[in-house]
């Protein structure tokens, strides 16, 4: 910015961050720690991990946690990205309302909430609870982060591409799939994304639409959490978090080069 | 335009009718059960609620139906106190938590909106980071401080703030600490993005005209920001008043937020009908706030259509 930020601008944005990553950054140091005191430092230790493999309950946790994110996150981002395109293309519509309607409310209606009704749903409907109603339980809520992410980046292109492929005689759904989908592509993978780390990440909805058998990694540690704290928990806290941090950086690098390859092409044109 | 629109019809359909469907069968129906449920009486059977609407039994199985519907769970939670104390309670800490993360989210969103240009996605990917991991972590990373034996309590006596261990854990300011945490980029990222559309020009014009900085911010900045605290303020509002994990984790076992209180009912009393009484007026109590949130995204993202 022209003026340049104060000092006071400064200050408040690194105490911020300092806020932000303090505690996550303690609770990382002290999954090293070899003592099980939380207060007292016994050095350095990977025993809290060595313990963690042969904790087959936590494991197990964790797969289930991980088939579920990925299933639910690519069925959200189908229906989510359906969604966004006929919320941004089709104009009115019969219902419109109620379906804008239906597709904001998730992000903010407590989770206490779609989580009971959504269990009352499936034991009117007498189906066996597990797996598969946490993936379509997962599926409802995150879709509709994914279509915000799409709908924002649809409303923000120009659209005279689209228009033109059109007037020279592509058939709507080429277009679709040729230029609007390449368009937005890179905010179909920042909703899977999302919608994958939501779904890995939730404890109400899960723990209500779950069954026999179907025991995901937050109902475990949750469970864990509320008798104390514990290191292997901390273990655990720390490989989600270099995962989580991993696969973001890595997916803003991606976007990045995509994005200085376009710019490149763009001058080379130029030229 | 008209041939377009016939062309698109077929494709166009099954792009709407897939979400919609969805959304109809996977979140309105199962509000409209609900409903259903909170008139029910609660009965040691499976579902533990009467009566079960038969479809086979047709009409005089839904007269039937009807006539066996109760006010009963809404009665019983307008006459005890401990379901309004426990509203009550949710409301009030999500309006103080609020009020605390716009007063530490504003200076925050503002400090990255002045930032030079090239800093700020780097400052924007540091703010979204932590939400990316698990919000069940973020509120186990504060158990360990605050905890008796924590962090927290070990500083303060080395500086000799505090001569004894003081319990941090189990109480309101535990419960506020981790709301605001948790809650802190929904506050952040609305605020940064309405304060870094703004033009630059304005504020200049203001200065050259001599008017102090103060003056500047409060008749220039924050107006034009305000779309932005309105979309935050929602967003942490709404959520907060049903929070579940944080006041269960970190909060004490005097009062209970009514998100615990549903929880409650439902896991430990298996009292169905209570619990989805309080979620018909935990909706009922959020109604206004959510269409206020509703027309917000339909015109940031609809172009107020």
């Amino acid at each position: 910015m022209r003026r340049g930020a104060s000092s006071f601008n400064i200050i408040s944005v690194v105490l911020g961050l300092a806020f932000l990553y303090l505690p996550i950054t303690i609770l990382v140091i002290y999954s090293f720690n070899a003592s099980r005191l939380v207060t007292i430092w016994g050095g350095w230790s990977l025993e809290w991990y060595r313990e963690l493999l042969h904790d087959d309950a936590v494991l197990q946790a964790a797969w289930i946690s991980l088939r579920v994110a990925v299933l639910s996150a690519s069925f959200a981002t189908v229906l989510g990205t359906l969604a966004a395109v006929a919320l941004t293309r089709m104009g009115r519509f019969r219902g419109r309302l109620l379906f804008s309607g239906m597709v904001y409310a998730p992000l903010v209606i407590p989770e206490v909430i779609t989580g009971l009704s959504l269990l009352l749903l499936f034991v009117a409907l007498n189906a066996d609870r597990g797996f598969w109603t946490i993936v379509i339980a997962h599926t409802t809520l995150t879709m509709c982060f994914v279509a915000v992410i799409v709908q924002s980046r649809l409303v923000s292109f120009d659209r005279s591409l689209e228009e033109a492929a059109m007037d020279l005689g592509c058939p709507p759904v080429k277009t679709f799939l040729t230029i609007t989908l390449r368009l937005i592509a890179p905010a179909i993978a920042a909703g899977w994304m999302l919608a994958f780390s939501l779904s890995l990440d939730d404890l109400v909805i899960a723990s209500f639409t779950t069954g026999p058998g179907a025991t995901t990694l937050p109902i475990r540690i949750y469970s864990e959490v509320r008798l104390g704290v514990k290191p292997e928990i901390n273990a655990v806290c720390t490989i989600m978090i270099a995962i989580v941090a991993v696969g973001t950086i890595a997916a803003s690098l991606i976007a990045k080069s995509g994005t200085a390859r376009r710019d490149r092409a763009a001058l080379g044109a130029q030229v | 335009m008209s041939t377009q629109a016939n062309r698109r019809n077929w494709g166009a359909r099954l792009v709407l009718l897939l979400p919609y469907l969805w959304l109809l069968v996977f979140f309105l129906v199962p509000f409209v059960i609900v409903l259903k449920i909170s008139l029910s009486q609660t009965a040691l059977a499976l579902p533990p609620y009467v009566p079960v609407f038969d479809f086979a039994a047709g009409w005089a199985g839904l007269v039937e139906f009807t006539v066996q519907l109760s006010a009963d769970s809404f009665r019983l939670l307008s006459s005890d106190a401990i379901y309004l104390l426990s509203y009550l309670k949710s409301l009030q800490i999500a309006a103080i938590s609020t009020i605390f993360l716009l007063a530490i989210g504003y200076p925050i969103a503002y400090g990255m909106a002045r930032a030079p240009r090239a800093w700020q996605p780097p400052l924007v990917m540091a703010v979204v980071l932590p939400f990316w991991t698990s919000f069940l972590i973020r509120i186990y990373a504060w158990i360990n401080i605050l905890q008796r034996d924590g962090l927290l309590n070990d500083v303060l006596t080395r500086l000799h703030v505090i001569d004894a261990p003081a319990a941090w854990l189990s109480s309101d300011t535990a419960i506020y600490i981790g709301i605001v945490y948790s809650y802190l980029p929904f506050m952040v990222l609305p605020l940064y993005a309405a304060l870094e559309k703004m033009d630059e020009t304005l504020l200049e014009a203001a200065a050259d005209l001599g008017c102090p900085r103060w003056k500047t911010f409060w008749l220039v900045t924050l107006p034009l920001s305000l779309p932005g605290v309105a979309a935050g303020t929602l967003l942490c509002f709404i959520p907060i008043v049903g929070e579940f994990v944080i006041p269960d984790l970190l909060g004490g076992s005097e009062t209970m937020m009514i998100g615990q209180t549903l929880w409650t009912e439902f896991f430990s009393n298996r009292d169905w009908p209570v619990a989805s009484a309080i979620a018909v007026s935990l909706l009922g109590l959020l109604l206004v706030p959510i269409l206020f949130y509703e027309r917000l995204q339909q015109r940031s993202l609809e172009g107020g259509r």
